[in-house]
């Protein structure tokens, strides 16, 4: 005879059994979707470069050294990779600076979206997501042909007398800023609006009844309210923009390499494997590392929410 | 009621505000002319859609109107940024910032006129002692019940010393006892701090209680103001008499007019006196209002002015409500305080006379 709490004993067994053969299948597809493949990169990093790409199954640290360092060929000494150093850092700067810029864009934008009526609210959130169902590469072309040296702007320019020659946007680092400001710009505006829209505006009345001015209003009730819809914004555009691939190749001409492509010169004409699976996830740490330090940050400053 | 100094604080002069455009064009104000004295509790009564809020908006400056100007002090203020008018609101729902405290909310108005720190702390001590909310000063907004919320709306409305105090609906989200707490609680505010008060509702029990004067509102329009007692007893319009209170309706014909009083003419042909509204000269056939507790039942003896059938009677604790049919068809009702002791003798079915005494009827304009 089994007592009653033998019998519990089991029900729990089973209880507990079921619940990982039904959460198996949403488990699987994480393993095979994330964390494998994560995984794959992560011992790859710790292996050595095969002759033709790929890895020689031969533990090696050399891949992790030469992220930030790189040994001199005469005498084996080891000093700072400047160039690598050269490439974060401006990549950091490029996808910092973009982040600034289409937040400064689209907070006005999605500020503008919020107070329409509700009908044309849906026409200008369609117009914002249009840019969506156009190719990537379409789209970074198009920039292309609006800022080159026969472009619109310049032909404007020049037209208008203003220059006499074309100033040079595209291959700098400004090209490059203005795609990626463009291409990004619907990932900082949606989350805002969706903030946004949520704000109660009788609170703003209430600010503006309370004599606060129309820029205290901004800063002390409209932009605290939304910081949910900023730091979600932020992070959208932060993250693509330091691993930004297409757009830095066409409008920056190659001429400054970005972290993107210098991992993907690793795994091209580089045969590098491992240096490339290490820089890979020395780019997944400092996104980490900003996206904390940020989050934390911008949860300190004045607001609690409740 | 103590006596008001005569000086306004607020003039409202044939203010209009249309909505839309085009075909889509709503006059939520139609040319409307009010004056608000000073240190006065002033109450906007009126269904929702009557305007009442609309006015109320002009005077914060959320809204500009369309035409006509208005006044605070003499200075015309209609088109002022509502930041820059030494007015203030307490929203119907309460509108507290989330993100702030309780006493960061109270002190958010003087934070915003530059006030010195030390100043605004005080202020905002005094404030909280005033609406009874001290030991919740650090409270967020979103973990107080609806009663502190609303007294924290009205220390941050009061914390700058406004000159005129706007209030929107500020009791219609709480429960019965509260509101019964609160408009004592705000006679006594408005009392202590001798801020003109400005009060919109559609409640008229709220504004009978709490006002000095009441000015009536439907369709945009103001359509009699005077002391709770003056649009009680003596109602100028059919809307009015109906809105508040309860009301008999009678036809009746002119026979004379002098000296602001008409005698008329019932249908059953008995002549009464009757009231009349200021500056109105009737004559032919005008209806009058009879509240039900003015009029009294007198078995069925032949000085009534009116007979009736008694359809229904409700007895209701403090007073019973006689249903009557008058011969005419017309309803009447009428109120009668009830004392201890055994019934009257009234019962239904039976025939019963109305008096109506020398200053129970009221001429309507309408």
């Amino acid at each position: 005879m089994a007592t009653a709490e033998e019998v519990a004993k089991a029900a729990e067994r089973r209880d507990v059994r079921d619940r990982w053969l039904l959460s198996a299948p949403a488990l699987l597809v994480i393993f095979l979707a994330a964390t494998g493949p994560l995984l794959i990169v992560l011992i790859y990093s710790f292996l050595t470069p095969g002759p033709y790409g790929d890895v020689k199954w031969q533990f090696s640290p050399d891949a992790w050294l030469s992220v930030f360092m790189e040994r001199d060929i005469f005498d084996d000494t080891l000093s700072l990779a400047a160039a690598h150093v050269t490439i974060f850092w401006r990549s950091i700067k490029l996808a910092v600076v973009t982040t600034i810029a289409t937040l400064t864009l689209g907070f006005p934008t999605a500020y503008f979206m919020a107070t329409r009526s509700e009908k044309t609210r849906d026409l200008w959130l369609f117009l914002i997501t249009i840019p969506f169902w156009t190719n990537l590469l379409i789209r970074t072309f198009a920039v292309l042909q609006i800022i080159r040296n026969e472009g619109i702007i310049n032909t404007i320019l020049i037209k208008l007398g203003i220059v006499s020659t074309p100033v040079q946007i595209l291959y700098t680092d400004t090209a490059i800023l203005i795609g990626m400001a463009y291409v990004y710009l619907p990932l900082m505006v949606l989350p805002i609006y969706a903030s946004m829209e949520k704000l109660d505006f009788r609170l703003v009345e209430a600010g503006y009844d309370l004599y606060a001015t129309r820029f205290k209003v901004l800063r002390k009730i409209i932009f605290p309210l939304v910081k949910p819809g900023v730091i979600a914004g932020s992070i959208l555009v932060f993250i693509p923009a330091l691993g930004a691939y297409v757009t830095p190749s066409v409008l920056g001409g190659g001429k400054n390499m970005m972290l993107s492509n210098l991992i993907e010169l690793q795994f091209g004409q580089g045969r590098n494997w491992p240096l490339g699976s290490a820089l890979s996830i020395t780019v997944m740490i400092i996104v980490m590392v900003a996206l904390l330090a940020y989050v934390r940050n911008a949860g300190k400053s004045g607001v609690r929410h409740g | 009621m103590p006596d008001k100094p005569d000086r306004n604080a607020i003039e409202v002069v044939n203010v209009s505000k249309i909505f839309g455009s085009g075909d889509g064009q709503v006059a939520a104000l139609d040319t409307v002319s009010v004056s608000i004295r000073e240190n006065e509790f002033f109450t906007l009564l009126g269904p929702s859609g009557c305007g009442k809020t609309t006015l109320l908006r002009l005077i914060a400056g959320f809204d500009f109107p369309t035409a006509g100007e208005i006044l605070l002090y003499g200075q015309d203020i209609a088109l002022l940024p509502p930041f820059k008018r030494p007015v203030n609101t307490v929203f119907q729902s309460y509108a507290l910032f989330p993100h702030m405290t309780v006493a960061d909310n109270i002190g958010f108005g003087l934070e915003m006129l530059g006030k010195p720190k030390a100043e605004i702390k005080a202020r905002v001590a005094e404030m909280l002692k005033l609406v009874k909310m001290e030991a919740l000063a650090g409270r967020r907004t979103s973990q107080i019940s609806g009663g502190q919320q609303q007294r924290v709306a009205l220390a941050r409305a009061l914390a700058p010393q406004p000159k005129v105090l706007l209030l929107d609906e500020p009791l219609s989200a709480l429960d019965y006892k509260l509101r019964k707490e609160m408009q004592i609680e705000l006679k006594r505010l408005q009392h202590e701090t001798g801020i003109t008060f400005i009060f919109v509702t559609h409640d008229q029990e709220e504004a009978l209680t709490m006002s000095d004067r009441i000015a009536v509102m439907s369709s945009g329009k103001i359509l009699q103001v005077g002391s709770p007692r003056d649009i009680y007893d003596r109602p100028a319009e059919r809307f009015v008499a109906d809105f508040i209170g309860e009301s008999n309706f009678l036809k009746a014909d002119v026979v004379g007019v002098s000296g602001g009083r008409a005698t008329v003419k019932l249908s059953s042909g008995t002549e009464i006196p009757a009231s009349l509204p200021d500056g109105f000269s009737p004559s032919g056939k005008v209806t009058i209002v009879v509240r039900p507790e003015h009029a009294q039942l007198g078995g069925a003896s032949p000085s009534a002015s009116l007979s009736g059938t008694v359809e229904n009677i409700v007895y209701l604790g403090t007073d019973t409500h006689f249903h009557l049919r008058l011969a005419g068809g017309e309803p009447f009702i009428v109120r009668r305080q009830n004392s201890r002791g055994a019934g009257d003798g009234i019962v239904q079915g039976g025939q019963i006379g109305i008096m109506i005494g020398s200053d129970a009827a009221q001429v309507l304009k309408d």
